[in-house]
């Protein structure tokens, strides 16, 4: 009975992608996932908050005010972009085609800088052109806290996969380089379900209210 | 590489990227959606907003079947029930916020 399970399970594991094949690996996207979970619950306080505090504009500037259509519908299909040219280099990983794993993953990293930029420039107009930094309201911080965490998560991502792409180059497609890879494809993918939300309880709210 | 691994990754990624595409111009389409039902049509607040709402929770539900492989890995359920955990607890503290202080918005 033991026998059969556990012939069972290994069978399973060798019919698996690569970054499954150990267990270590296994056990390892499994915690990814739970880590996952956690930024969730981090994203809802900050989700909370601002809505909460979307009306407390303190006399100052309001969301309708600010907002632009056009940079943030920039912003959000360069990420919804980069989300799918990750998806694309997890398929090459999958295909053990290392050239285009590390292609596909240099784009993601190269639409999420160009996503940053805007990003950086929608900030510094607001605070330094609309008289709306950080301190101006309520409204405002909640604002840039929430955008803010955002933003330092694809900085970070960028990081991280560079390093990844440094270790691809170095030591090719192996289980553990295999599992990197396909984690912060989970990561980045994340940040796009993030921004989803953004764009439609931050921006597209603030145009309606 | 031998001939089972070869056999392998044909099998994990042959052909056209299917589930990627589909998932890209769904997100486009249902991004598209609501900036025209938020910008484009003046309905009531609350309809427009709960209509917006509901299509970002079908497009993150895209991005977790077809991009992040989800139902994946050697026993899949559970991450699915961590993940859900995960969401029921973000929209928990939301919800619950956004009521508790209905009274402040």
């Amino acid at each position: 009975m033991t026998n059969a399970t556990l012939s069972l399970h290994e069978k399973d594991q060798s019919k698996m992608p690569l970054e499954y094949t150990t267990e270590e690996g296994d056990l390892r996207i499994f915690g990814f996932w739970i880590f996952l979970a956690a930024e969730l619950v981090l994203f809802g306080t900050l989700f909370g908050t601002y809505l909460v505090l979307q009306s407390h504009t303190a006399g100052g500037p309001t969301a309708k005010d600010l907002f632009e259509i056009g940079p943030v519908m920039a912003e959000t299909i360069i990420l919804l972009m980069s989300s799918f040219t990750c998806g694309l280099s997890t398929i090459e990983l999958r295909r053990h085609n290392k050239k285009g794993l590390i292609g596909w993953m240099s784009v993601t990293i190269l639409l999420g800088l160009v996503f940053i930029g805007l990003e950086a420039n929608e900030f510094y107009t607001y605070a330094v052109h609309e008289g709306a930094p950080l301190s101006r309201s309520a409204f405002l911080s909640g604002f840039f806290v929430l955008l803010g965490t955002h933003g330092a998560h694809v900085s970070l991502g960028i990081v991280w996969i560079i390093g990844i792409l440094l270790q691809l180059g170095k030591r090719g497609i192996t289980p553990v380089t295999a599992r990197k890879a396909f984690m912060a494809g989970l990561y980045w993918h994340f940040l796009d379900v993030v921004w989803i939300f953004i764009f439609t309880a931050v921006y597209l709210t603030g145009l309606v209210i | 590489m031998d001939e089972n691994q070869k056999q392998m990754s044909e099998r994990m990624g042959a052909g056209f990227p299917w589930k990627q595409v589909i998932g890209l111009l769904l997100s486009l389409a249902l991004t598209f959606l609501a900036l025209w039902i938020a910008v484009g049509l003046s309905l009531p607040v609350p309809v427009t907003l709960t209509i917006i709402v509901g299509l970002a929770i079908f497009q993150a539900f895209i991005q977790l079947f077809l991009f992040m492989h989800v139902t994946e890995g050697t026993e899949p359920v559970h991450q699915l029930i961590g993940i859900l955990f995960g969401i029921y607890v973000a929209f928990a503290i939301v919800g619950g916020t956004l009521w508790i202080l209905a009274y402040a918005l």
